[in-house]
């Protein structure tokens, strides 16, 4: 297949103007860049017991969501969500702003679906004496009306549109990991191509969830017994569901410096393509095709990668980080967990940020993989690589 | 030579091929056949026990089986039926190789009710059933797949391969604007010179016990359950809600400049699109109407055109007091005293809301208005809302010159989209 990419013709200069973070490790920029270099992880062993997740830290939805019975009407991934673009458009300076936000585009990368875990239990404990009609009658008497719309994919747009008023447009795209690349993919073309000015884009998911932890277990995807880091896997492969929001504000140059934003970075380019992977091997090419459409690199660059810990896909990356040894690596996983549709935006923010704080944050790796880097990254390169399909790149760069 | 480039010095951009299914069948001739004659497509449900629902009807498709069921997978069956057909008239490409991206509109995806129901019997009579002893029977490779199936991604991971499509394909949702989301980001791909094809496909394929209940428990369907057919009533007085529908709908999207250069046959061409969201209720419209009036203008506004030059307005019309309410308050506010003039009519009324899809659905349909010039009717209209004076072409297609279509799609979660379609370049 050949890969889509977002160059073109395109011409507009695109910055990364807004950065939202709720993860595992805290909220805001300040407190993820203090744990990064702290090497702290916050992981839980027991709670899910035998399946490792990554439990949201503590954070107040009030300051991002004042209605209560906004909160009430969302599941904890559109909580998590909701509050973590309320600090994106903050931390680009238009929070409130109503102009920028009537105009403002959006493209959410979401999964959806949390279930009423004690509904579906206590219909299946019944089953076996059940009439016909008594799944009827236990949902139409069980099920909360609201619940549905916490569910919906697209209602995690839905809320940031009520919430904080972003609606020029709202589109939601689903299908895992890829659903983040391809966010970020289109919001820059469109505004590359002069299509859009501002959008915010991101994910978010709340890995705390059972139902959850059964889709992977279905592929044997979950990461049991002790933690981890992603690249010392390779006895015991599998994912750590992450629990986080990471949402941008991308605009254009023009519209950046018309308005007076600082920008973090510049985002250069995204790319992305679906191997068929049916034989070993097409992961590692179809990053390689990847890494020579994504921009030319020069000495001070480095790679942040979302890979998720689980075989065959990180193997496979694995080997293709082998054949460019010379560029310090860092996996969000093994921090964040695997946050599924948010590791793309969450690897946009880490870059972004590092790149504004000037220093690429330390190793946390004991197998040797991820290496200093002493230089301020001038280039950052962030691989999504989806555990079943998908992947992507992008190039986040500084603004000399 | 005529000019490949819009006012705007975009790429024009054209429809080549096309698929629907309905609940009132497969194809295009089929469809459109039925949609004229009025025939509606809304059966009593039997594909499960509906003891105890409030709503027993809806548009299912059950001419096209999959065995097992899973709404999953006849939304992707629907796909890949409305793919072939969009492909197959448009000549594009080789068999298994579509020169260009895949933009699917699909509903979200997740574990249903009889792979539920497996777990809790792989779990046995022993052992309480809970979550806990569900995923310590889940792995080992036994449901793996289960994983494929039911990733989010599946549906457009297997029509991608299917149908060879390029890159990496896009599931959206913008839940009942789906459809036209899709053909939206297509005709932005094209006028960006990404590409010079794009394949859209919106499918659903939804109509199963839990979704059936989520939507009654809203209480956003109708419970006109007999007879069945006279269900969904757009516009008129005893309107009591939506129906849910299956149902697909494809186009094949091109430059005009790329198909031209083939010797392709051009259906129409897709001229404008708009959206707007809506920050008011999660399932309300805000009551001032206004983001629907800003998705229809900025649709105009994309288009270059101006209201007087649109002919007919293909309804979202999904007969709930609300949506009808509020789409004539948009339509009146843009298009004046022309709003109680020009046809208006809704699809709906006779194959139900088939979600997702809807968008895509009604666009073919938009297109097979422009091609035999004649306007699918509104049925079950009679008894008039006096506060909806639209002329809903009521229960009886009507011949028209038709020169321009505007499509309307608005979803729960306040998602607006709207998609103009002409005969020729505007």
């Amino acid at each position: 297949m050949t890969e889509t990419t977002s160059s073109g013709p395109a011409t507009a200069e695109v910055w990364i103007t807004g950065i939202g973070l709720a993860t595992s490790l805290g909220e805001g920029l300040d407190a993820h860049w203090d744990a990064l270099n702290q090497r702290r992880i916050n992981v839980d062993e027991k709670g899910f017991a035998p399946y490792v997740v990554h439990p949201l830290a503590p954070v107040n939805f009030d300051t991002q969501i004042p209605k209560k019975g906004d909160q009430r009407q969302m599941e904890a991934w559109q909580r998590i969500g909701t509050y973590a673009a309320g600090l994106a458009l903050e931390s680009a300076g238009i929070k409130g702003n109503k102009e920028i936000l009537a105009r403002m585009d959006m493209i959410v990368a979401a999964g959806g679906g949390e279930r009423d875990l004690a509904v579906d239990s206590n219909i299946l404990n019944s089953e076996g004496n059940s009439a016909p009609g008594f799944l009827n009658e236990r949902l139409m008497n069980d099920l909360r009306p609201t619940l549905f719309l916490a569910q919906l994919s697209n209602l995690l747009a839905g809320n940031i549109a009520i919430v904080h008023g972003v609606t020029g447009s709202s589109r939601t795209f689903m299908g895992e990991e890829a659903a983040g690349v391809d966010a970020a993919r289109i919001a820059l073309a469109r505004i590359a191509a002069g299509q859009s000015d501002i959008a915010l884009i991101g994910g978010s998911q709340n890995g705390e969830r059972k139902d959850l932890l059964v889709l992977y277990e279905f592929g044997d995807f979950n990461l049991t017994g002790k933690f981890a880091p992603i690249w010392s896997r390779r006895d015991k492969s599998g994912f750590a569901l992450g629990s986080g929001g990471a949402f941008l504000v991308i605009e254009s140059r023009a519209h950046a410096e018309a308005r007076g934003a600082k920008p973090y970075a510049r985002l250069t380019n995204v790319v992305a393509d679906m191997a068929r992977r049916k034989q070993p091997g097409e992961v590692t090419a179809t990053l390689e095709k990847l890494w020579s459409k994504v921009g030319k690199l020069g000495n001070n660059a480095a790679i942040i990668t979302g890979a998720t810990g689980a075989k065959p896909a990180t193997s496979e990356e694995l080997t293709f980080l082998s054949k460019h040894p010379d560029f310090p690596v860092r996996a969000s996983g093994t921090t964040f967990g695997h946050t599924m549709e948010t590791q793309f935006p969450l690897g946009l923010a880490l870059a972004a940020l590092s790149i504004e704080r000037g220093a690429l944050f330390p190793p946390n790796d004991p197998t040797g993989v991820e290496v200093e880097m002493s230089k301020p990254p001038a280039q950052i390169v962030v691989i999504g690589t989806g555990h079943w399909r998908g992947e992507g790149m992008a190039l986040v760069e500084a603004i000399k | 030579m005529t000019a490949t480039r819009d006012k705007f010095g975009r790429p024009i951009v054209v429809v080549t091929g096309m698929g629907v299914v309905t609940s009132l069948g497969s194809g295009k001739s089929d469809n459109w056949k039925k949609l004229t004659a009025g025939e509606s497509g809304i059966r009593t449900i039997t594909r499960f026990p509906t003891d105890g629902l409030k709503t027993t009807m809806a548009g299912t498709v059950d001419f096209i089986p999959v065995e097992p069921f899973s709404s999953t997978d006849l939304s992707e069956r629907l796909g890949e039926v409305v793919a072939e057909e969009a492909i197959g008239q448009a000549g594009i490409g080789t068999k298994g190789d579509f020169p260009g991206p895949l933009f699917l509109a699909v509903a979200p995806v997740e574990v249903e009710w009889p792979q539920r129901q497996e777990l809790g019997r792989a779990i046995g009579t022993s052992s309480e059933v809970d979550y806990d002893a569900m995923l310590r029977v889940s792995g080992g490779g036994r449901f793996a797949q289960y994983h494929r199936r039911f990733l989010f991604g599946s549906v457009a991971d297997h029509l991608a391969e299917k149908f060879g499509t390029k890159g990496s394909p896009i599931s959206l949702s913008t839940a009942c604007a789906s459809g036209a989301t899709a053909i939206q980001l297509g005709v932005e791909a094209i006028r960006r010179g990404e590409a010079d094809a794009t394949l859209c496909v919106a499918t659903d394929g939804s109509v199963n016990p839990e979704a059936l209940i989520r939507f009654s428990l809203l209480s956003a369907l109708s419970t006109h359950n007999d007879p069945p057919e006279a269900a969904v009533r757009p516009f008129s007085k005893n309107r009591d809600g939506f129906v849910m529908a299956e149902g697909a709908g494809a186009l094949v999207l091109e430059s005009y400049e790329a198909a031209t250069a083939r010797g392709a046959q051009i259906l129409g061409i897709l001229a404008g699109c708009g959206e707007l969201a809506d920050s008011f209720h999660r399932t309300r419209s805000s009551p001032d109407g206004k983001p629907i009036i800003g998705c229809v203008r900025n649709a105009l506004s994309d288009a270059g055109m101006a209201s007087d030059q649109i002919d007919y307005i293909n309804a979202h019309g999904t007969g709930t007091p609300e949506n009808d309410k509020m789409e004539y308050l948009g339509i009146s506010t843009v298009f004046g005293e022309r709003a109680t003039q020009i046809p208006v009519s809704s699809n709906k009324s006779m194959v139900g809301h088939t979600l997702s899809a809807a968008g895509a659905v009604e666009a073919v349909f938009s297109l097979l208005t422009l091609e035999h010039q004649r306007i699918p009717p509104t049925i079950n209209y009679d008894i008039p809302d006096p506060a909806i004076p639209f002329d809903v072409v009521p229960n009886k297609a009507r011949d028209a010159r038709v020169t321009a279509v505007m499509s309307n799609s608005f979803g729960f979660g306040g998602q607006n989209a709207t998609l103009i379609l002409t005969r020729e370049p505007v």
